[in-house]
């Protein structure tokens, strides 16, 4: 019997035009959380893939028990004891809870004797007792779509932990939890541990890394760069190993001077009761205004309404003193606003479009020749312009953009917003799913901006990230603000104290 | 000198590569095209102007639809009224176009129309149902397939009506002649005008699909209609021009066609959207939106038209023209799906 439940080998994979991995290699122990760490692209969503059957491996093996396997499909992966949550979790919303867990393998009956059909009793009884492991109380036959993401999470690995898993991937399983979801999520892991299940966390989240895992596997550019004991490791040597060097200052110096008031919201209020109200603010030239709070506060809805995307009811927004009449996103556009939305690939990229298409489609205006013509070299040099100064990786302008990484695409879309010239900048989460790198230049261009003159508001869900980057920042509860923190008192004490301040 | 000839034989390969791409990329127009060949062969009269000005009408036609329906394709919609909206159009143009003389007069209480004012008002007519289409489905928010079943469904209805379900008859000569006129009135030479109609729109959609703001919203709502949205693109005002334009096209489209065959009648155009769908899938729009260019609609039409009469020139039973087709679409399609699904 060998102390690993599951190795991976010499693991290479090569997809045209990259080696995605090479030589990489992961040894599980039963009872153990093992995070996964690298930069986005560094392979490790391909090693996943590669030991849950999606991809194939080029080279390399998996031993399951020290045995030799090959995985085909991940219907193999699950027979083994393999089973993995995906960071997008992929539910059916308008079926129930029960039948989301045990799709395509429905306990069945006999009607009448020979008629096999579904039986609900026994998979609504198997149900309740497997949301018990997970600590969930919610009605089996709820429908999945009326569950918190948190929730339908918590299905997901209840529905892998009744194959009886082994071996369980979570793959940023945190990225849209609040922290009393994660307390819980990691109650659950801390069962799991207690049967003996081998646990596969990747996550950027190195608080939590440290907090959680037994043992750190790292990976950079495919390699396999080493494994540690957890409690070896510190945030900062981490990060050093992951991007293979040292990073001497996680946030650029910041040299904006907050000027003036410039834009003003006032008595804001959302058409839907639960959503964000008599929201007041005002933001200076040249501030980076960050905004924290839990999942939930309502800020990604309140800049999605001051934006035009959301309806309001109530509430006036000025700049330099004249009022903003917003009720669809080309006219906060027009008056110098723009919005980088959190979801990039929900409402950020146009994935089959080409590069150039995706930098220029908000400031098309501005190359028009006779006033109807569109000047392709002008856009071209938009482009070039972008990838110059914001350092963007691409074949070239023609590239469809969603063969580019998540952190080139993200400086796409802050070039298309810049294209436009605003004077107010929304950035919501702008490093989420980025990689560290890509994250420090994203950074650097904000301070720039904040420098030029540019009012930035920044929504983060990284405490670090918020305290790190903001002149000042306002926190959010439950559609609420509920409060501004600024200099010495913008600590994390005091953040997550405005943060949990419910009525 | 040596390395000149290296030079040589390397553009040479990169030429060999850029056809055998062209041949997998697009499996079915090269298969076509080989059948062409064959069927030429075979049968004498094949590589004919004849043929090919028959062809080149056929074709004109269909292309002018084709390119109607690109945009709601694009833009991840369809538009299932084509052909109906066609039909009605060939209706309507066939009754003002009758002549004041002619005993079978539908509308006797009108006068003797110009041509040219026919075109004027099928073409308003034909811009009111893209419009109408338009409104359901930005304003009433009904996916453009149920949108587009409904309002064919009225338009055949209402083509039945105005046309009292008669075949329509008893054109204007010049009607019928100028449409149906060549340049070249030599026996082995000549081209239809049809084609130079179709050119000048071919041309005109392709500087609007990428040179326009226009064209750049619509590929920009088919790649994702959110993110256009939020991108400060008029969606409802781009995608109301879509329907609208789609609308004009099979106004022509219609136009031309009665005078092409000389008579109209309400059943006229029945099937032709999916025809025009089945042209431009196979001529590489994209049926998850976004992708899709003037001159792949054209090959796909062309391509489609080609099978049509390869099929009538081997002598196989009409019906069985349409198994052939419909094959095609299917095999078309899925070549083409292969080439996004095969990158795992």
């Amino acid at each position: 019997m060998s102390e690993f439940v599951l190795e991976m080998t010499d693991v290479s994979k090569s997809f045209p035009g990259v080696k995605a991995l090479d030589h990489a290699q992961l040894r599980l122990r039963p009872g153990k959380v093992h995070a996964l760490m690298g930069e986005n692209g560094a392979g490790k969503s391909t090693l996943m893939k590669c030991m849950f059957g999606i991809y194939k491996m080029d080279e390399g093996q998996i031993l399951v028990d020290g045995q030799p396997v090959t995985i085909h499909d991940p219907m193999e992966a699950l027979k083994m004891g393999i089973a993995m949550v995906h960071q997008e979790l992929q539910p059916i919303p308008a079926r129930t809870v029960g039948e989301n867990i045990f799709l395509g393998r429905y306990p069945l009956k006999k009607l009448l004797g020979f008629i096999p059909t579904v039986d609900h009793k026994k998979m609504y009884a198997d149900t309740a007792e497997l949301l018990k492991k997970v600590r969930m109380t919610f009605d089996p036959r709820q429908k999945v779509g009326e569950l918190s993401v948190s929730q339908m999470q918590s299905v997901e690995i209840a529905k892998a932990v009744s194959a009886n898993c082994r071996v369980l991937i979570l793959d940023e399983p945190t990225s849209s939890l609040t922290s009393n979801e994660v307390d819980a999520l990691f109650r659950i892991i801390d069962d799991l541990k207690a049967e003996n299940v081998a646990v596969v966390y990747i996550s950027h989240k190195m608080d939590e890394i440290l907090r959680i895992s037994d043992e750190v596997t790292i990976m950079r550019d495919g390699h396999y760069i080493g494994t540690w004991e957890a409690s070896e490791l510190t945030t900062d040597k981490i990060i050093t190993q992951m991007v293979g060097r040292q990073m001497t200052n996680l946030y650029p110096p910041r040299e904006n001077v907050p000027g003036e008031t410039v834009f003003e919201v006032h008595d804001f209020t959302s058409i839907n009761p639960r959503s964000f109200r008599h929201v007041n603010f005002s933001l200076r030239r040249g501030e980076i205004l960050g905004v924290g709070g839990l999942v939930g506060a309502q800020r990604t809805e309140l800049m999605e309404g001051l934006f035009g995307i959301r309806s309001h009811v109530s509430g006036q927004i000025f700049y330099e003193g004249h009022e903003l009449k917003i009720s669809r996103p080309k006219d906060a556009i027009d008056q110098g606003i723009a919005m980088l939305t959190e979801d990039r690939r929900g409402s950020g990229i146009m994935g089959v479009l080409s590069v150039a298409d995706n930098i220029s489609i908000a400031s098309l205006n501005h190359y028009l020749d006779h006033g109807i013509a569109i000047n392709t070299r002008k856009i071209e040099n938009l482009v070039q312009e972008n990838v110059a100064k914001m350092n963007i990786k691409t074949p070239s302008s023609k590239t469809q953009i969603k063969s580019l990484s998540g952190g080139n695409q993200q400086k796409v879309l802050v070039g298309r917003w810049l294209a436009n010239n605003p004077d107010v900048l929304i950035l919501d989460e702008p490093t989420r799913g980025i990689d560290v790198g890509a994250k420090y230049e994203i950074y650097c261009i904000i301070a720039d901006l904040a420098k030029q003159g540019k009012s930035i508001i920044m929504i983060s869900s990284e405490m670090s990230e918020l305290i790190g980057m903001s002149d000042r920042i306002m926190v959010m509860c439950d559609g609420r603000v509920t409060g501004f923190v600024e200099g010495e008192e913008a600590t994390q004490e005091n953040i997550m104290a405005l943060a949990t301040q419910f009525e | 000198m040596q390395t000149q000839s290296k030079e040589t034989a390397a553009r040479q390969v990169s030429a060999g590569q850029k056809i055998l791409k062209f041949i997998t990329g697009n499996p079915i127009v090269f298969l076509l095209l080989i059948a062409a060949i064959v069927v030429g062969v075979l049968k004498d009269n094949f590589f004919s102007w004849a043929n090919l000005a028959n062809l080149i009408s056929n074709t004109a036609v269909r292309f002018l639809i084709a390119l109607g329906v690109s945009g709601c394709l694009i833009t991840k919609g369809t538009d299932l009224s084509a052909g109906r909206q066609v039909g009605f159009a060939a209706v309507v143009a066939g009754i003002l176009c009758q002549r004041g003389d002619y005993t079978g007069r539908l509308w006797k209480w009108a006068p003797e129309m110009d041509i040219s004012i026919v075109l004027v008002i099928v073409v308003v007519l034909g811009l009111a149902w893209g419009l109408i289409n338009g409104v359901i489905v930005t304003k009433l928010h009904v996916p453009p397939f149920i949108a587009t079943l409904g309002t064919q469904t009225i338009i055949y209805g209402i083509s039945l009506v105005i046309s009292d379900a008669q075949p329509i008859g008893g054109f204007q000569k010049i009607y019928t002649t100028l449409i149906n006129g060549r340049i070249g009135n030599v026996r082995s030479f000549h081209l239809p005008y049809l084609l130079f109609v179709a050119l000048l729109f071919g041309l005109l959609f392709y500087f609007i699909y990428n040179y326009t703001r226009h064209g750049k919203y619509m590929y920009a709502i088919g790649g994702n209609d959110i993110a256009a949205e939020v991108s400060g693109v008029n969606t409802t005002a781009t995608l109301m021009r879509i329907y609208a334009a789609a609308g004009v096209m099979y106004a022509i489209a219609g136009y031309l066609l009665a005078a092409k065959s000389g008579g109209a009648s309400a059943s006229m155009g029945q099937g032709y959207e999916l025809e025009a769908i089945a042209g431009c899938t196979i001529g590489g729009v994209s049926t998850t939106g976004g992708i899709g260019t003037v001159p792949g609609i054209l090959v796909g039409v062309l391509v489609f038209e080609l099978l049509k009469i390869i099929l009538q020139f081997l002598g196989v039973n009409p019906y069985y023209n349409y198994v052939v087709q419909g094959l095609v679409i299917v095999l078309a399609v899925s070549l083409d799906i292969r080439k996004y699904i095969a990158k795992k």
